[in-house]
């Protein structure tokens, strides 16, 4: 189950700076580990998350190896106007998994 | 002159000396287990909501809000004369469901979850039981000849390698632990403390592990559960 979680203000004045948090559910094997046998286990990690507002890219991250399963990642924009966030995080395996939160700017 | 000395050493913790292992973390990992919207284990939770109305446990128990209010605070108890641990009772219905594998986990932590902050209660009438798991605890084993209590009881508080020794209190299973990067039962918990002192390892719902597992709960009686918890 691709499972991601975001927390966006539901609610913002217009100018301030707000502050987004993301969950996603995945193991994020680093793919140097072995299995009891000796056999190295794939890799299998997410490779990006990419948020847009209302359609422009306000923020990217590249994932590596070694970081934490689940990763959970913080950052803040400026709340300029109403409209929809979009999340997407993609990785190996044709990992994909999208969310989209609605802000609301008074 | 031994008037000074704590009260607490070699025996039982005092009531009003227990902590749980929440008071032990940093303030990092405490904000990862306060934060209900994008903390780790609402991963495991949302799960756990959605194989509720799957598995049809909706059908009988209804809303798992108000029915399953408390529950987790009340195990393990006595079931038709059978000592059964949370687990075993959330699978009761559904036993395709393995020990440890996220399914069960996540059933399991979305019943916990409903009793946070309700305080565990035990029935008395397991005290054959209670008695069983304290020997436990208190039995020297492995190759380290180590019992539970050495660390647990008497000397919680120090550092074992870099790590706070904590009074080991099931306040908060299953739990998301860091070290694991996923959440795990507290039987998982207890193999790593007894791999750590080289001993002979039970299986998940073993006696052995649910008399422990019982014990721990008796012991933290009062305390309030904060499942599904984070430790480090």
């Amino acid at each position: 189950m691709a499972r991601v979680v975001v927390n966006v203000p539901a609610q913002a004045k217009r100018g301030e700076v707000i502050e987004i948090r993301t969950l996603a559910g995945h193991p994020m094997e680093t793919g140097f580990r072995r299995t009891q046998l000796g056999e190295l286990i794939p890799r299998d990690i997410i490779r990006s998350l990419v948020c847009t507002y209302n359609g422009a890219e306000i923020f990217r991250a590249d994932l590596h190896p070694a970081m934490a399963a689940n990763p959970l990642i913080t950052f803040t924009t400026v709340a300029t106007e109403s409209g929809t966030l979009e999340f997407r995080w993609t990785g190996d395996n044709g990992y994909s998994a999208t969310q989209t939160a609605a802000i609301k700017v008074v | 002159m031994l008037a000074g000395l704590p009260a607490a050493a070699a025996g039982e913790i005092p009531l009003a000396e227990r902590r749980s292992g929440y008071e032990f973390m940093s303030r990092e990992t405490r904000a990862m287990q306060d934060d209900a919207v994008t903390g780790p284990a609402v991963l495991w939770l949302l799960d756990g909501e959605a194989l509720w109305g799957k598995l049809g446990c909706v059908s009988c128990h209804g809303d798992a809000k108000n029915s399953m209010k408390g529950v987790a605070a009340r195990y393990p108890a006595l079931v038709d004369g059978k000592l059964v641990n949370l687990e075993q009772q959330v699978r009761h219905k559904a036993p395709a469901l393995a020990y440890e594998s996220r399914e069960l986990l996540a059933l399991t932590a979305h019943v916990a979850r409903q009793s946070r902050g309700i305080p565990i209660q035990i029935n008395e009438k397991t005290k054959p039981f209670i008695d069983a798991g304290r020997a436990f605890f208190h039995r020297r084993q492995g190759q380290l000849n180590l019992a539970c209590a050495q660390c647990h009881d008497d000397n919680w508080g120090k550092k074992l390698a870099g790590n706070t020794i904590p009074q080991a209190h099931p306040t908060g299973y299953p739990i998301y632990r860091l070290e694991w990067q996923t959440v795990g039962s507290l039987a998982r918990r207890f193999r790593n403390c007894l791999t750590g002192i080289r001993a002979e390892l039970y299986a998940p719902g073993s006696p052995e592990f649910l008399e422990l597992e019982l014990y721990l709960m008796w012991r933290a009686r009062g305390m309030k559960l904060e499942s599904p918890a984070v430790r480090p």
